[in-house]
């Protein structure tokens, strides 16, 4: 290679302009330009702040009874009446964000926790490995997901922390197999094969080196899964198999509101909402994030 | 072009009858791993069912006699291995409160389950396939946009709360209909009707909603491909591309959401026919459950289970069936 040449290719790679990673195109400002997920983050951020600051937003005490106000309609004292105990029904739906979202968290930390490892181990040494895993998870996964959490509460006993390890457990193959089939494809990758030659431990390659590049649709299906971890949780708690007496939970509120269904609507309806309208939150953040993750998705 | 598996003539009856048996021998391990987990999660339960049947107090030797029967003084393994067999002969044991045949219980339950759940995928489908349909024509339009609100805001109710809201409509306002119970179809079939609006439509909401979102996207793709272009360059009606072209193909992914919604509506429908009282599969397994019959619960778990490995499997042979593409292996 002459001087001029070498001159000239060095003065090119100077003028070459890499571009640097911005904060307009990280994800989560992505995901801020998306109006639906943006009201989708705005629904669940209230959901989670109503749980937080329960004590400071509630107007009265979501346990205290008052057997006088009974199943009260709608009023400026009640904005959503009362229960069949007289307890105030805004102040029960308040106290019970907080059941849902740690009900979520938990049963979907759980899942991962547990799920995500397997996939992991089933796509990356394959064989037995993958056969032990994957049949496992096909036995969990062959039942409907409500059953499955019904059985294991009830043979477990019924309480909301066990309807946490239940949904937990239901919720196990999902991600065992989506990390799985990622980590099928991303161990054929260059960089991977470049870790193995360099030297590092299956430990290193599976969890630093294969696993950060499979994390994007677990995020997705966690929004999700956590959306249906609250339906779950609430249809447990409706059964009276989740949540006990005299937990502000949404699911046992809605099985109340059923029975005083004659008497006030407004009961079961604003239980129901409440549930609605964080299973929504969730959903359109869930959609916004496989949007902004996975952009051939876009729009589908 | 894709390879044809069944192209020489003869050859496909003897491919699909391989086919068959070799998925049926892969299912044997799932099964037996579902059944190991039945057992487990029933053998968790605190204290044994000799103690649910004699109750608080019972005679020690009554007990003994008991355990004997039900052969829970074996070990653990052996216990496995004879309720494995038992259930392989069909023999899901018996009911704990009325000493009724668990399968006999099943069986009685099972025609009201079998139609809502029938009526509420065939409503469901109706309902997804026609705005899928209408949603993927009309591709970012207000239609569009409509339909796609009303698929989120189906796929987010919960279903418990979308069956209170229909009593509340259709039975405590409008009183169009009974807010809930059931009458059988030998009975009147107008009243078995009338009885299962509420409880099908519950169900069959969600159900649209999914299968819209799906179809809505797999016409989507489908539309881009070169068959289409060529089709619409051949000069056919757009009505014969879409329904003979593109609709046909755009259902073969859809199968698989078909035949998990269906497993689901089997096995699933238990709050809506407790809300309903309905009495299917699911408001036996609650009824079980709330007087802690777990013989019951567990062959309720168990045929559900097994039912739904079954449905993936004609799922599977259905798509080779319609796609040639699917090879059998």
């Amino acid at each position: 290679m002459s001087e001029t040449t070498a001159r000239t290719l060095q003065l090119a790679a100077e003028r070459v302009q890499y571009p640097r990673p911005s904060s307009r195109w990280s994800p989560l400002f992505l995901l801020l330009r998306k109006k639906s997920a943006l009201l989708g983050l705005i629904l669940f951020l209230l959901v989670i702040l109503s749980g937080v600051f329960a004590p400071l937003i509630a107007p009265y005490d979501p346990l205290k009874i008052n057997v006088r106000d009974r199943l009260h309609q709608p009023s400026r004292e009640h904005w959503i009446g009362t229960d069949e105990l007289g307890r105030d029904v805004l102040s029960r739906i308040i106290y019970g964000a907080r059941i849902s979202v740690s009900v979520g968290v938990i049963a979907i930390t759980i899942a991962i926790a547990v799920g995500v490892p397997l996939g992991v181990l089933a796509g990356f040494y394959g064989g037995m490995v993958d056969n032990l895993v994957m049949r496992s998870m096909d036995a969990l996964a062959a039942f409907p997901a409500v059953l499955l959490a019904l059985a294991i509460v009830s043979a477990m006993g019924p309480s909301i922390r066990n309807a946490m390890i239940a949904i937990g457990i239901v919720y196990l193959p999902a991600f065992s197999r989506l990390v799985r089939g990622n980590v099928l494809s991303v161990k054929e990758k260059e960089y991977v094969e470049a870790s193995r030659t360099c030297g590092a431990t299956d430990f290193h390659i599976m969890f630093k080196t294969i696993l950060p590049n499979c994390i994007s649709p677990v995020l997705v299906h966690a929004s999700l899964g956590f959306a249906n971890a609250i339906i779950i949780e609430a249809a447990l708690s409706f059964l009276g198999l989740g949540a006990q007496p005299p937990s502000p939970s949404w699911g046992a509120m809605l099985d109340q509101g059923r029975v005083f269904m004659t008497h006030t609507v407004w009961y079961s309806i604003s239980a129901g909402m409440a549930i609605f309208l964080s299973v929504l939150g969730l959903n359109l953040v869930g959609d916004g994030l496989r949007d902004v993750l996975d952009p051939r998705l876009r729009g589908r | 072009m894709h390879e044809n598996p069944v192209a020489e003539p003869g050859n496909g009856e003897c491919s699909m009858t391989a086919y068959l048996v070799s998925r049926l021998v892969q299912m044997i391990p799932t099964v037996l791993l579902v059944m190991l987990l039945i057992f487990v999660i029933f053998r968790l339960i605190p204290g044994d069912p000799v103690q649910f049947i004699l109750g608080a107090n019972p005679h020690p030797e009554a007990v003994v006699a008991l355990r004997r029967q039900f052969g829970l003084d074996q070990p653990i393994p052996v216990q496995f291995i004879r309720w494995l067999g038992n259930v392989v002969r069909g023999d899901l044991g018996v009911s704990y409160i009325n000493n009724q045949s668990v399968l006999s219980l099943i069986l009685q339950k099972l025609p009201a389950t079998l139609q809502l759940a029938f009526l509420a995928m065939l409503l469901g489908s109706a309902i997804g396939i026609a705005l899928g349909l209408v949603s993927a024509l009309k591709q970012d339009s207000w239609t569009d946009m409509l339909v796609r609100i009303i698929a989120l805001f189906g796929f987010c109710t919960p279903r418990y709360w979308l069956a209170i809201l229909l009593v509340i409509l259709f039975s405590l306002t409008l009183k169009w209909l009974p807010s809930g119970g059931y009458v059988p179809l030998s009975e009147s079939v107008r009243d078995n009707l009338r009885h299962v609006i509420v409880p099908m439509t519950t169900l069959a909401l969600p159900i649209a909603a999914e299968q819209m979102r799906f179809l809505r996207s797999s016409m989507l793709d489908v539309i881009q491909q070169d068959y289409i272009r060529t089709a619409r360059a051949k000069g056919l009606p757009e009505r014969t591309v879409v329904m003979r072209h593109a609709l046909k193909n755009a259902l073969i992914p859809f199968l698989t959401i078909f035949g998990l919604q269906l497993g689901f509506s089997l096995g699933g429908s238990i709050v809506v026919e407790l809300i309903c009282a309905w009495p299917g599969i699911g408001w036996l397994t609650i009824q079980s459950i709330h007087r802690r019959d777990y013989a019951v619960v567990q062959g309720v778990v168990m045929v559900s289970a097994i039912g739904f490995l079954i449905i993936n499997l004609l799922v599977d042979v259905c798509y080779t069936i319609l796609d040639p593409r699917v090879r059998y292996d």
